[in-house]
């Protein structure tokens, strides 16, 4: 491996043993990341045992919540996670995408560039400048104009009656939607221009219209990794934190309506950790944790791949 | 030939619509930073900017104490976090067939999407349950752990963007390969090393989640990273949480200086490499 062909020995010597030196410390720093990775799930893992071992796996199917009685179980948790996350995809999912298609495919070159950047920076704000904004301008302004139009007009739905509070499980999913757009739209937007114009030009060349193209010719090329770019947007609603516990009401409760407060894995670890005291409590948000933790890394495993086998198959690079 | 004209209809009202989604999702940008200017920027004065935090219900105060925490827990974190990153990157650059490379490289992709609240129980339970105590030291070290795989990835994706022909040249001029890739590659690199270091460093410095059972938060000013300690984000958390009008306020100025320093570091970052390659989303 050692290139250095000219220079005496002694040179040569040192050469192959700077090589070796600087070898050495990059792998050190390289084998970092792995080794974190498996400290952080043993810590987790530590941390939880003795949640793991009062409750078992009934932890997550148990709705008990009592830190004086030391009863826990996280199922308000998963279901204020999954149903916040799942209704903050609905909503950003058409945008997002209409965005990136749209800036890949229609918009003039020149405001392409400028978009993207504006809507990335959406990504830049931290998630307490969300939350501050959620609590003294959105939920007001969502009490007083959009939930009771919702509550009027779809009110029939069992998501849509019981009274108002302002926080809870819709504010979330707008907040969280608002949050993770910027990824969605960036991935999928890197995944569009890594399918090749000859896709589209063929479309075309046949008498297809732009839109034609893009649904025909385009999409099916770059639908596994747009479906990446979605469960990775899912992956940043489930364990996002700040932004969700100022406005989801923070009530471990399972509700129907869409009004009700509720709560989230990662929001319920913000407020309660720091004030626990029981050993078993501490454990099981420690569990919490660990369970939030596997899923997520489930789930961004799985858009990797995703997102991957679309950049092998096109030939460019994604995210 | 009405066929024809329904199909370029239907195309035409589809990329209205989207161009309509462009305007939706440009709008809460713009609505965040107008209110936050609207009502944090009449509290900014240089009494802000170094004073303390005054008891609770009177007016007036500042938030140097979080200036200063957030400079000396980013700081710490950096210190930690960025040699490990840019090492990590360097190696997946140079070695990039070895099989550390390939698990370093998925590994940082999966670590980037931890929950950064999952990295501050991780650090709780290893820095602040042993030491009994909480301490801004360990809010640093959760930070770091952010921070690493997001540099490790930048820097893999810009070194990768050098030439193969001038890292040939420094090699056939007979450079050995430590040599090489220290003067003539990173050096290269070095605006993108920078740009993806700033970017990490914006991240880490809004976060919230992982600081708040590590630094805690603190009313006085520390230089102590072995306690407690305040920090912005942590302040416009307690702040816009509490009940009093005079902190509502605060919270909005203070989210104003925090906002403006990560987009000044986002901009930076992106101008630091302009034009010079392509940006890494």
């Amino acid at each position: 491996m050692s290139p250095s062909a000219t220079g005496s020995d002694a040179t040569l010597g040192g050469a192959r043993f700077g090589d070796r030196l600087f070898k050495a410390a990059l792998t050190l720093t390289a084998l970092a990341v792995p080794v974190l990775l498996g400290f952080l799930v043993f810590e987790l893992w530590a941390g939880s045992r003795e949640a793991i071992g009062e409750f078992g796996l009934g932890f997550l199917t148990s709705s008990e919540w009592d830190p004086v009685e030391g009863r826990f179980g996280a199922l308000p948790l998963i279901f204020g996670t999954v149903v916040s996350s799942a209704l903050a995809l609905l909503i950003a999912v058409p945008l997002s995408l209409g965005v990136a298609i749209f800036l890949t495919e229609f918009a003039p070159m020149r405001i392409r560039g400028p978009v993207s950047f504006l809507i990335e920076l959406l990504a830049a704000i931290p998630s307490v400048v969300y939350g501050l904004w959620g609590i003294f301008v959105m939920i007001p302004f969502l009490r007083a104009t959009v939930f009771p139009f919702l509550k009027d007009t779809l009110g029939f739905l069992p998501f849509f009656q019981g009274p108002i509070y302002g926080p809870g499980m819709l504010s979330a999913a707008i907040i969280l939607a608002i949050m993770v757009m910027p990824y969605i739209m960036s991935v999928s937007r890197e995944v569009l221009l890594a399918v090749p114009n000859t896709q589209r030009e063929a479309a075309l060349a046949l008498g297809a219209t732009r839109w034609e193209a893009l649904t025909g010719a385009v999409l099916p090329y770059a639908r596994s990794g747009i479906i990446g770019a979605v469960i990775l947007g899912l992956g940043r609603a489930l364990g996002e934190t700040m932004a969700v516990t100022m406005v989801i009401g923070n009530r471990h409760e399972i509700a129907a309506s869409l009004f009700a407060p509720g709560y989230t894995m990662a929001a319920a670890i913000a407020n309660e950790f720091a004030e626990a005291v029981e050993n078993i409590h501490l454990s099981a948000l420690s569990y919490v944790a660990l369970t939030l933790f596997v899923v997520t890394v489930l789930i961004n495993a799985a858009a990797r791949l995703l997102i991957w086998r679309v950049a092998q198959g096109g030939g460019g690079k994604s995210a | 030939m009405n066929r024809a004209a329904a199909r370029r209809r239907r195309s035409h009202f589809m990329v209205g619509l989207m161009g309509l989604a462009v305007v939706l999702a440009v709008l809460p940008l713009l609505l965040i930073l107008g209110t936050l200017v609207a009502k944090g920027a009449s509290s900014l004065n240089l009494a802000f900017f170094t004073k303390m935090p005054v008891p609770a219900g009177e007016t007036g105060g500042g938030v140097m104490h979080a200036i200063v925490g957030t400079l000396m827990i980013v700081g710490t974190a950096c210190l930690i976090g960025l040699p490990l990153g840019i090492g990590g990157g360097i190696y997946c650059a140079e070695y990039p067939g070895s099989k550390l490379a390939t698990v370093t490289r998925f590994v940082s992709d999966v670590l980037n999407g931890t929950p950064s609240i999952v990295v501050g129980v991780f650090a709780w339970t290893w820095i602040v349950a042993t030491q009994k105590h909480f301490s801004a030291f360990a809010g640093s070290v959760a930070l770091a752990i952010l921070m690493v795989p997001m540099v490790t990835r930048t820097t893999e994706e810009m070194i990768k963007l050098v030439p193969h022909s001038l890292r040939e040249a420094a090699l056939a001029l007979g450079y050995s390969r430590w040599r090489t890739s220290l003067t003539v590659v990173v050096r290269t690199t070095l605006p993108g090393i920078v740009t993806g270091s700033l970017l990490a460093v914006a991240r880490v410095a809004g976060e919230t989640a992982p600081l708040l059972f590590t630094a805690l938060g603190s009313q006085y000013l520390s230089f102590d990273l072995d306690q407690p300690m305040a920090a912005l984000p942590l302040v416009v958390f307690t702040y816009a949480t509490g009940p009093y009008e005079e902190w509502h306020q605060l919270a909005w100025a203070t989210a104003l200086v925090l906002i403006l320093v990560v987009l000044v570091l986002s901009v930076a970052a992106r101008l630091a490499t302009r034009g010079k390659f392509r940006q890494n989303g």
